[in-house]
């Protein structure tokens, strides 16, 4: 009995034992760490290992995407024509800024992210490098926002991506907050924000985003417990444009390890939610409490 | 009786000094966004005022102290600050055009919504305390309990804020709700000063 006991133990701890630490830091927002397991390297904001990472980048293939959710985001590409102007708010290990700058070099990306120490990560250990066409604010997203507003800033793709999954920016999930982000929209321009799935904070963001986009796409895949939500401030591409668009992005995102053919049938537009549930706003959002 | 509701009082503004502080993160997030400096500026600006409150308020003191001025301040206070669910946003705006680094745009935006009000506030701690003492061998017993119980309400008007009022209430509701509580306050001193004379 005993024995068993300690060989579970010693399972338990097993992916612990090969892990490496790489880099290990206190920001001032987070914890951020840097691991090695099973050729992967890994950005985790905290040392529970039943939390999953951040960013994991297969270290023979580093263009791979390995998680389903950033492939999810990637699905607003089946909506539109190439972006030419890309802001992505939340950095993480830069997997998608890197991946949509190499898959459209010409566009310009703005990536907005509040940790001066998830920046220098990315860089360090995820292959990122801001260029030319690719700009980094260590910001505040509402600020960079608001800022971006006032100097006239627009995009034609914006991607939503600013929730560790510890705690949540509330400030970052209000209807003030999504609209200022829509007047930052050209018109059919699209947003893809990486969402909650499986607390009652699903039923308050899916009415928060009614409110701001009318009509909008939920994008589920059942291998993740995410769920990406891709709206517009006009009417969406007919499906034969998505299928267009699928087609003639399939070599270009193979090394991302992303098929789009596969989401086509599962941008959905459907209300499932509780219909009830309060509107997020400036003056309403308990986020994380909501979350639990 | 009379020394119960001074109490009583003292021990509530601590609950809405706390309460106020907490919603002033929340009003400051959208345009200043919520990273440690904003949280600095808000309690730097709540620490200065409550310290500038503390000078004037035993300043007051000296000058034909009753329980009526002191009930004055709480109502003074509930004026300066259930306006802000109306004028918040515009003297944020104007922060944020106004000054370019977040860090003072925060600093200064706490200034303008908080300070007056909290100065106020400050001020009830050293009036409670002349209201309370009768005599040096019993003074610092008094400030003991007055301490104990504007304490224990900031730490009351912390927890509850942060844990059940944002999720139960909108943000103005609270503003609202806790000038009210103010007010009321003053009511209850002004009635018990009229009923001890």
């Amino acid at each position: 009995m005993i024995r068993w006991m300690l060989l579970a133990l010693l399972l338990a701890f097993l992916p612990l034992a090969l892990a490496k630490t790489l880099h290990s830091e206190r920001s001032l927002y987070q914890n951020v760490l840097v691991i090695e397991r099973m050729g992967e390297i890994c950005l985790q904001f905290t040392v529970r290992v039943d939390v999953r990472n951040q960013t994991c980048m297969k270290k023979d293939h580093p263009k791979e995407m390995v998680f389903t959710y950033t492939k999810m985001m990637m699905a607003s590409l089946l909506l539109m024509d190439d972006p030419t102007l890309i802001l992505v708010v939340g950095l993480g290990g830069g997997t998608l800024p890197m991946a949509l700058q190499d898959v459209f070099p010409d566009a310009k990306i703005d990536a907005v992210e509040i940790d001066p120490a998830v920046v220098k990560v990315a860089e360090q250990f995820f292959h990122f490098k801001p260029g030319p066409n690719v700009t980094v604010f260590t910001q505040d997203a509402r600020v960079f926002g608001k800022r971006a507003a006032k100097q006239g800033k627009t995009y034609d793709l914006i991607l939503l991506d600013a929730y560790n999954g510890e705690y949540i920016p509330e400030h970052l999930m209000t209807a003030e907050y999504l609209q200022e982000t829509r007047s930052l929209l050209i018109p059919g321009g699209i947003i893809a924000a990486n969402t909650f799935a499986i607390s009652r904070l699903y039923d308050h963001e899916s009415a928060t985003y009614l409110k701001v986009f009318g009509k909008f796409l939920s994008f589920r895949v059942p291998e993740s417990a995410n769920r990406v939500v891709l709206a517009s401030n006009q009417p969406f591409q007919p499906p034969e444009f998505r299928q267009a668009r699928a087609a003639s992005l399939e070599v270009r995102l193979r090394p991302y390890a992303v098929d789009l053919s596969r989401y086509l049938n599962r941008l959905d537009g459907r209300r499932d939610w509780n219909s009830g549930a309060e509107v997020l706003t400036d003056q309403y959002s308990p986020a994380n409490q909501l979350n639990r | 009786m009379r020394n119960v509701v001074i109490y009583v009082m003292a021990g509530l503004s601590g609950f809405v000094v706390m309460s106020f502080e907490l919603l002033g993160g929340r009003m400051l997030a959208p345009w200043f966004g919520s990273g440690i400096y904003v949280w600095g500026s808000i309690i730097t600006i709540f620490m200065t005022a409550l310290a500038i409150g503390y000078l004037l308020g035993g300043r007051l003191s000296v000058h034909q102290p009753s329980l009526t001025r002191y009930a004055s301040l709480f109502i003074f206070a509930a004026l300066l600050l259930a306006p802000l669910i109306t004028y918040a946003d515009t003297l944020l705006e104007w922060t944020f055009n106004a000054v370019a680094d977040e860090r003072y745009g925060s600093l200064l935006a706490a200034t303008l919504l908080f300070a007056p009000g909290t100065v106020l506030l400050g001020m009830i701690s050293p009036y409670s305390v002349r209201l309370l003492v009768e005599d040096a061998d019993h003074s610092g017993a008094v400030a003991g309990v007055l301490y104990f119980v504007s304490t224990l309400g900031s730490a009351l008007g912390t927890l509850l804020t942060s844990f059940y009022f944002v999720l139960w209430f909108q943000m103005n509701t609270i503003v609202i709700a806790m000038s009210a509580m103010l007010a009321l306050l003053a009511v209850l001193g002004y009635l018990t000063d009229r009923a001890s004379r």
